[in-house]
């Protein structure tokens, strides 16, 4: 398939990614590129397959419920770009 | 024109875990901001989520109460979206393989005589809870969290409820068959309890069955607010469909937040992108495959569960589905402690109006539940007995039932020290009986001016008592006023 | 002598002769890696810690306490594993200032085991990318060549032990990152089986591809350091809860009647001829050695890159959704609108859509937008669920092959190392590096990279092993077969 500048744009919302309409035009002319690559997949007759997911495939993996100590607050704001004492402090998001 | 209203809920209960779904740090309620993380639910770089073996067997629990399939093979899936509240921006939750479908929770009748029934359950699935964001003045939102990655199950309901009330009495029930598991302490306050319902009208017109768009109301935060605010909200669609006529074709979903205060909803801000939550299977968590072993070892844990017990002490106890529903709707500890009671005791009736009338008040008074009340059902059966063979009134048994909880002494060390002896010699109460008439010629006046008997006789028996300082056997009380009544009537 | 020429197993035995300290080494890797700074390994080193550690080794040593089984060890860490309290990047601007409060699990490992860290070294931002060209922190040099690139994404790990500035390195592959640039630094390079080595504490790219694994000069080294980082790990769900051999104690066991596949698709065309002819003739070693030698098709294995470059970037989309500006991370210091339609969406949309605008690369931002594409509403069923059936088709063709062989061998990377910047402005070439190397991650199972040439202009040649799960120990074995066949494992790069 062929993707348009809005297709691009919408993904790049999606993923929450600022771009510049320069980049807008170059992600869509890479992406159809790849995108094109990849579609060489549809070759593939897959009806009978079953999707493969995961890397090793087990199951039933658990841990006890046990707790173990938290972070101490002030190690778990540390890497915060903005935080006060207590609390990770982001712009105003509106309900 | 008639409409109906049509409702489904969506429920988030916290599951009653030490730990978190996939975190080993704390899920305790009320700390500090940001004291109960680690690096998992904090989503930091590198991190992998585990999951909770507890927490998977508590969903499991609820689901086969509630009459889930339970699926022989399940996974996790990645839901992805940006939000400050969810770390990773994408939550472990469960797509196309949850671990149940279906299901039903049996409602059970209101007092008023209405509501009742089955709701079908549209599968229950598990995941994780997000953190909580405070919007604080001056342009700026603090995120706590805390919260972040409590064990969260998802129970969806079909849209089988058909009014506010009808919604509420289902939260209910749900509610309390969650506490008789023991899987949530369902507390709508502290957030372990959640509800958003889906809800629109059909509505009959000249021209045919007509649905008004579907709305999903958010911010209940109450099993009040739940009934208002669905009461408001088909109130405020009809109105709406007979200004715009818009129907479930010309318009999207909308989400409205119930605001409790002014008693309305009002619509929540538009996402500036239609969601689109690219969910894919979560390659850091393997799948779980639940065989028959399993389920029957889930089966088999779960006790009676409320519905079964209200049949059973209505066959079994000759209650009244009334009676029967206050002892179960209390809470396990309420209907446990009538179970013990009524092995000590035949008189089912009795037992079950002390528990109502007697202990509830007195445990809601001091805040207690019965599990471990001072006063045990075993001693409860006896002073009961008392009363029905007469050694006690109903007056006195309340008296020594309120000491007994309060010097923790048995009723018969209290009917010793305190002097409770039922006074059923005819003679004493004959002379109390002819003193009473005595003071008060006015009632025999009553009587004879043709005032309501009965009433007449309320009042002196009362005197009686009064004057037996309330140890008089009420039986002997009334036969021996009766004849003195009727005496006097003979004589007129 | 030169202790940085010393192997691992070597500089262990000569610790134990007690012929050097711990100090000696680690003085002696901290200069050489100052003289070949120029080579942009290393992205943090931190000397003074790296001192402090040799002195306290040996002075456990010296107190007679049973030391580790990398005591004293230097090991130089790809910047995608967090270590406790130091920087840990990536490669990216986004967490230029990230210090996780936390250790991975393989970092225990190697603590427990008395080993030095010897800084963290340089990749492709997130590991994305075939030659380490994109790092925020510049592109590492191939010691062999500096102008070429030497691999990526664990240029900087491949590069330290190729140019001995630490005897063993860890990388992580997620698409071939550890065997490619072994083979085009001339080393060796062993991506585990998924699920050996647990994953918690690897900056997560793709997380049902990425393993980490060792880079060494010979194959003992690799077996050691294999054998410290693998087992069950209650931290990792997915880390497989099996026992790990010792994998050193068997390694010089001939393998009995080993069966090895030659995967006719693996020398189709882009194969460099001098790569072809120095594979086929370590084809020629084995067969000396007695292995029997048989041609295997892996019919699906044209569809490895096209069924990557969906799987890697849906996951990468989901996994790198989090540096978002918000909890930790580079946050945007202006996000106020700047192109058109901005002004419509709320500041927090705007802080974190300019905030992940500035931290990431073009490549990475490449592979996001892919994988949100291949993932959205519409175009899933057609992208993602089409490349996760081709890859269990993927998988199928190697149970088949492993049926009839032990081992499959053939090239690690199509060419030797190309030159910096000549692949930059064509992603799709630039992805076709991998396109041996990418089928044994989408199948999950473990390969290695060894050493088996130098092409006319003194490039090194990888030969590429795969084996089946959890077979590392025969894989080991097979590729020390070859290594004790010749030298290549014992040539340097000639540095100035």
């Amino acid at each position: 398939m062929t993707l348009t500048p809005e297709d691009v744009a919408q993904v790049a919302l999606l993923a929450r990614l600022r771009v510049s309409p320069a980049e807008v035009e170059m992600f869509t002319e890479q992406l159809t590129k790849i995108v094109g690559f990849v579609e060489q997949l549809n070759e593939l007759d897959t009806s009978n397959v079953e999707p493969l997911a995961h890397g090793v495939e087990v199951f039933n993996v658990f841990r006890e419920d046990k707790v173990e100590p938290a972070l101490p607050r002030a190690a778990a704001l540390a890497n915060a770009p903005e935080h006060n004492d207590e609390c990770f402090i982001v712009p105003v998001v509106i309900e | 024109m008639n409409y109906t209203l049509i409702i489904g809920l969506e429920v988030h209960v916290q599951l009653t875990t030490q730990s978190k779904m996939f975190a080993r740090c704390g899920t305790e309620f009320g700390l500090p901001p940001n004291t109960q993380t680690d690096p998992v639910s904090l989503g930091l770089p590198g991190t992998l989520p585990v999951m909770n073996r507890r927490a998977f067997e508590l969903a499991l629990k609820t689901a086969t109460a509630l009459h889930a399939e339970i699926a022989p093979f399940t996974k996790w899936d990645r839901k992805n979206y940006y939000y400050p509240d969810l770390p990773k921006n994408y939550q472990i939750s469960q797509y196309d393989l949850p671990f149940s479908r279906g299901g039903h929770l049996d409602i059970p009748v209101r007092k008023d005589g209405t509501g009742g029934g089955i709701c079908r359950l549209t599968r229950v699935h598990l995941e994780e809870d997000t953190g909580k964001l405070t919007h604080g003045a001056g342009g700026y939102s603090e995120i706590d969290l805390n919260r972040a990655g409590i064990p969260l199950m998802e129970i969806v309901t079909e849209p089988d409820i058909r009014s506010a009330a009808d919604a509420r009495g289902c939260l209910e029930e749900l509610r309390l068959v969650l506490r008789y598991l023991e899987v949530s302490d369902c507390e709508m306050q502290e957030g372990s309890l959640r509800c958003d319902a889906n809800v629109n009208l059909h509505i009959e017109t000249p021209h045919g069955a007509i649905a008004t768009p579907i709305v999903e109301v958010k911010n209940l935060n109450s099993f009040r607010s739940v009934e208002r605010a669905l009461e408001y909200e088909a109130e405020r669609q009809f109105r709406q469909w007979q200004e715009d006529g818009l129907t479930i074709k010309d318009a999207h979903k909308e989400t409205r937040g119930w605001s409790d205060p002014e008693g309305v909803t009002k619509p929540q801000r538009r996402k500036e992108t239609a969601a689109d939550y690219r969910y894919f299977p979560e390659p850091d968590l393997v799948p779980v495959v639940v065989d028959d072993a399993w389920r029957a070892r889930v089966k088999a844990s779960i006790g009676e569960l409320p519905a079964a017990r209200r049949a059973r002490f209505e066959a079994d106890f000759g209650l009244t589905p009334y009676d029967a529903n206050v002892l179960v709707e209390q809470g396990r500890d309420v209907a446990d402690y009538f179970d013990a009671v009524v092995t000590k005791t035949s008189e089912y009736k009795l037992a079950s109006n002390w528990i109502q009338q007697d202990i509830l008040r007195i445990a809601k008074e001091l805040k207690l539940t019965l599990t471990g009340f001072p006063v045990g059902p075993d001693e409860l059966a006896e002073l009961i007995g008392r009363v029905q063979r007469g050694e006690l009134n109903t007056n006195q048994g309340r008296e020594v039932l309120a000491k007994m909880v309060e010097r923790g002494q048995s009723a018969e060390a209290i009917i010793e020290a305190d002097g409770y002896k039922m006074v059923s010699d005819r003679g004493a109460i004959a002379a109390a009986v002819d003193a009473a008439l005595a003071a008060n010629p006015k009632a025999i006046e009553d009587l004879k001016k043709g005032k309501k008997p009965d009433a007449v006789k309320g009042f002196l028996r009362g005197q009686v008592m009064k004057q037996t300082g309330g140890k008089a056997d009420p039986k002997v009380v009334l036969d021996l006023l009766d004849a003195k009544l009727a005496e006097l009537a003979s004589d007129g | 002598m030169d202790m940085t020429r010393l192997t691992a197993v070597g500089l262990i035995q000569e610790y134990e002769r007690k012929t050097l300290s711990c100090l000696d080494v680690a003085r002696g890797y901290l200069d050489r890696a100052e003289k070949y700074g120029r080579l942009n390994v290393f992205v943090h080193l931190d000397g003074e810690a790296i001192l402090s550690r040799a002195r306290a080794l040996d002075a456990k040593r010296a107190s007679g306490a049973a030391m580790g089984r990398l005591a004293g060890v230097p090991v130089a860490i790809k910047d995608v594993l967090c270590v406790e309290g130091e920087p840990t990047t990536c490669g990216s601007k986004m967490l230029s200032n990230f210090r996780p409060p936390y250790s991975a699990t393989v970092i225990e490992r190697l603590l427990a085991e008395d080993a030095i860290l010897v800084g963290k070294t340089n990749m492709d931002e997130f590991a994305m990318g075939s030659s380490t060209e994109n790092s925020a922190y510049g592109p590492t040099r191939n010691p062999w060549d500096e102008e070429r690139i030497p691999g990526g994404s664990s240029g900087g790990s491949a590069a330290a032990v190729a140019a001995d500035l630490a005897p063993l390195s860890l990388g992580s592959d997620t698409g071939g990152s550890i065997r490619q640039p072994a083979a085009v630094c001339g080393i060796v390079g062993l991506k585990p089986t998924y699920g050996r080595v647990s994953r918690y504490g690897l900056i997560a790219f793709a997380s049902s591809l990425d393993q980490i694994g060792p880079f060494a000069h010979d194959v003992a080294d690799a077996a050691l350091l294999l054998g410290v980082i693998s087992g069950p790990d209650p931290r990792d769900a997915t880390c497989v809860d099996a026992p790990v051999p010792d994998y050193l104690a068997t390694l010089d066991e001939a393998p009995r009647a080993l069966r090895i596949g030659i995967v006719r698709e693996f020398f189709g065309a882009g194969l460099d001829p001098e790569v072809e002819a120095a594979v086929r003739a370590a084809i020629q070693v084995y067969e000396d050695a007695g292995a029997t030698v048989r041609e295997v098709s892996l019919p699906h294995s044209k569809y490895g890159v096209p069924a990557y470059y969906i799987v890697a970037p849906a996951e990468c989309s989901s996994n790198l959704a989090r540096y978002d500006g918000t909890i930790f991370g580079r946050r945007s210091a202006d996000f106020s609108p700047r192109y058109p339609g901005e002004d419509k969406l709320p500041p927090i949309v705007r802080m974190m859509m300019a905030s992940r605008a500035e931290g990431f690369g073009a490549e990475v931002k490449r592979r996001i937008m892919l994988g949100t594409f291949a993932l959205s509403a519409g175009y899933a069923d057609q992208y993602y669920n089409q490349a996760l059936k081709a890859r269990r088709l993927i998988r199928n063709d190697f149970d088949a092959a492993f049926h009839e062989v032990d081992v499959l061998v053939g090239p690690t990377s199509p060419t030797p190392a190309f030159k910096l910047g000549e692949r930059a402005a064509d992603p799709l070439a630039m992805y076709l590096s991998d396109v041996y190397t990418i089928t044994a991650n989408l199948a999950g199972i473990p390969g290695i990279s060894i050493p088996c040439g130098l092409t006319k202009a003194g490039l090194p040649i990888g030969l590429q092993l795969l084996a089946p799960a959890f077979a590392e120990e025969s894989l080991l074995r097979a590729a020390r077969v070859f290594e004790r066949a010749g030298d290549w494992h014992l040539k340097r790069p000639p540095l100035a």
